[in-house]
């Protein structure tokens, strides 16, 4: 027995034993659990077949959710990449001094938890006519904003919280892509004559797109998963007019709050499905899977 | 390049408008924690009064929200020894789990390898929030609410931690292992008396990615645990956010206190913070 489990042939599997226990246990065991779940109505326990899945279709509140998650998507993917970017390749040429300083600057952050975050940005975003917010507009002569009331407005400090937060970290993204590029490649270029604009397009870029597909997927993952965000900014899971709710937090409302645990299963598997799609649609666009084919 | 005047004239313009441009830009960025830092010495009332800003009035500001925090009576310091507790358990535990993983996926050549390894790429890209209702179901029928270990276990063996693991990993040489085998060591010998020994670095990076999102962690944690002594700073600190007595007073300094250790920590160890986070971004 002992000789067995000190075997060269058995060792590699006790080595993966606790991820292949794990993934058993805590992952295919509940993703299973949680497509058993979404064909019934678990307060009654009763199996209902699709029914779960055709209310959602015209649940209205859901399709909101939906509706919301991938707006909040869209808007990190359109601010989230091309600025980092942009920033990065700006921060890694030879004219720019100390770039170490800003790096950690805008690093700082990621540091912080989206209960902190969440709370100095509704503080920030308050409705009082002396909240930072609306001190800044104020500066261009517009009245006070009550900013999470609105659809446009609490979309907006959403997308200014995401900002902060992840900008420094997007950028330090693209900065190690950037600087796995020999310099050789760009001297050469410009030897050649090539200007700045045409030494990002026809060098940064291109060689940059490993790491763009990877900042692409990890956003679209975050972008339709999120729901703390808006939980701390709405100080929990009721918006008005639900137009702080998303996915997750629908799942979380039905699941948690409301113990209708099939449905909100049924929500979960959607999520996996659109997050599965529109990745799948990513990867085959990029053309990240004839990659790997090679 | 060539024409020497101009070029440098050029070159300079660019590197000072740079400057200016990520210097807004940090400012920016800094704005909010320091409109925090200010605030943490108004008192709460007047910030429900009149909003987060960045009035400096120094007649309405004292160390009064600092003296509560250190001397009042309140449950901060629990929560926050709670989270001290839970994140070096979670670091420790992940750490040994996920690089014994990883090894076993750099080092050896076996059946199931490659299905086992898309299993971790799997996990790596289905968001938590999708098995998180089933999981909680499971995790309560196995009497494990309101229990750390419902924290730690499930992520013990940690999907892009192991990933790293293994990229580090893979650069070892086979000869490494092949002298060990004639000195007599077992296969976990190796790992534990050859293999560790090389992997600080990587070891250094994952601590510190692990460590701020167990220290950060909320979602899970609000799920799970339920009773108020075994709650953890994020935990706590959002049960201060309804605007009465003087809870304001404590929420503001203890946000911004509860980023105080991280952000010392990163002012030490930085490489290996942005090391550990952009580890996935260039390789894929």
């Amino acid at each position: 027995m002992k000789k067995f489990f000190y075997s060269q042939k058995i060792a590699p599997y006790v080595f993966i034993l606790p991820f292949a226990v794990t993934f058993l246990l805590f992952w295919i065991g509940p993703i299973a659990n949680g497509a058993l779940l979404s064909f019934q109505d678990v307060l009654k326990d009763q199996w209902v077949g699709f029914k779960n899945y055709q209310r959602l279709l015209t649940d209205k509140i859901f399709l909101k959710a939906v509706w919301n998650s991938l707006k909040y998507m869209f808007g990190t993917l359109v601010l989230l990449i091309p600025f980092p970017m942009l920033f990065a390749s700006l921060l890694n040429s030879k004219l720019m001094k100390k770039p170490g300083f800003f790096k950690s600057i805008y690093f700082l952050p990621a540091l912080t938890s989206v209960v902190v975050a969440g709370t100095i940005f509704r503080l920030m975003f308050g409705e009082l006519e002396s909240s930072l917010a609306n001190r800044v507009i104020s500066l261009f002569g517009l009245a006070p904003v009550k900013w999470l009331k609105g659809a446009g407005t609490g979309y907006f400090a959403l997308l200014v919280l995401a900002c902060w937060r992840w900008t420094g970290v997007n950028i330090l993204y693209f900065l190690a892509g950037l600087q796995s590029i020999p310099k050789e490649l760009y001297e050469s270029a410009a030897i050649d004559g090539a200007g700045k604009w045409k030494l990002f397009t026809k060098i940064s870029f291109p060689l940059v797109k490993p790491t763009t597909v990877y900042v692409l997927t990890i956003s679209i993952y975050a972008g339709l998963s999120m729901f703390l965000e808006s939980y701390m900014l709405w100080r929990g899971n009721n918006s008005p007019n639900n137009i702080g709710l998303t996915i997750v937090g629908y799942l979380y409302r039905q699941g948690i709050e409301k113990r209708a645990m099939g449905y909100a299963c049924a929500v979960g598997l959607v999520l996996l499905a659109v997050v599965m799609i529109i990745n799948l649609i990513q990867l085959k666009v990029t053309g990240t899977f004839d990659k790997e084919a090679k | 390049m060539k024409p020497a005047l101009k070029g440098k004239q050029k070159n300079r313009l660019a590197a000072i408008s740079m400057i200016v441009l990520f210097t807004v830009l940090a400012l920016l960025i800094l704005l909010p924690i320091y409109a925090i830092f200010l605030a943490s010495f108004k008192p709460g009332g007047q910030l429900v009064q009149y909003g987060l800003n960045l009035d400096l009035d120094f007649s309405q500001m004292s160390f009064d929200n600092y003296i509560l925090l250190f001397a009042g009576r309140h449950e901060y310091w629990t929560w926050f020894f709670n989270s001290i507790i839970l994140t070096v358990i979670t670091v420790i535990l992940t750490l040994i789990v996920s690089s014994f993983v990883g090894y076993g996926f750099a080092a050896y050549d076996f059946k199931g390898r490659n299905a086992l390894f898309i299993c971790v790429l799997i996990v790596l890209s289905i968001p938590l929030e999708v098995v998180m209702l089933p999981l909680y179901k499971q995790i309560s029928n196995w009497g494990l609410m309101d229990n750390y270990m419902a924290i730690v276990l499930p992520f013990m063996a940690h999907a892009s931690t192991i990933f790293f693991f293994r990229q580090y990993l893979l650069g070892i040489p086979k000869e490494l292992m092949e002298a060990g085998r004639i000195d007599g060591s077992t296969e976990y010998g190796i790992f534990f008396r050859l293999i560790i020994p090389i992997m600080k670095p990587a070891f250094a990076a994952m601590a510190i990615l692990n460590g701020m999102t167990a220290w950060n962690n909320y979602l899970w944690p609000l799920l799970v645990i339920r009773s108020a002594d075994k709650y953890t700073l994020t935990l706590g600190l959002n049960t201060l956010i309804n605007p009465y007595g003087d809870n304001y007073n404590l929420l503001i300094v203890g946000c911004f206190f509860s980023i105080v250790p991280i952000f010392i920590l990163f002012i030490c160890f930085q490489k290996y913070f942005i090391e550990g986070m952009t580890a996935g971004a260039v390789k894929g």
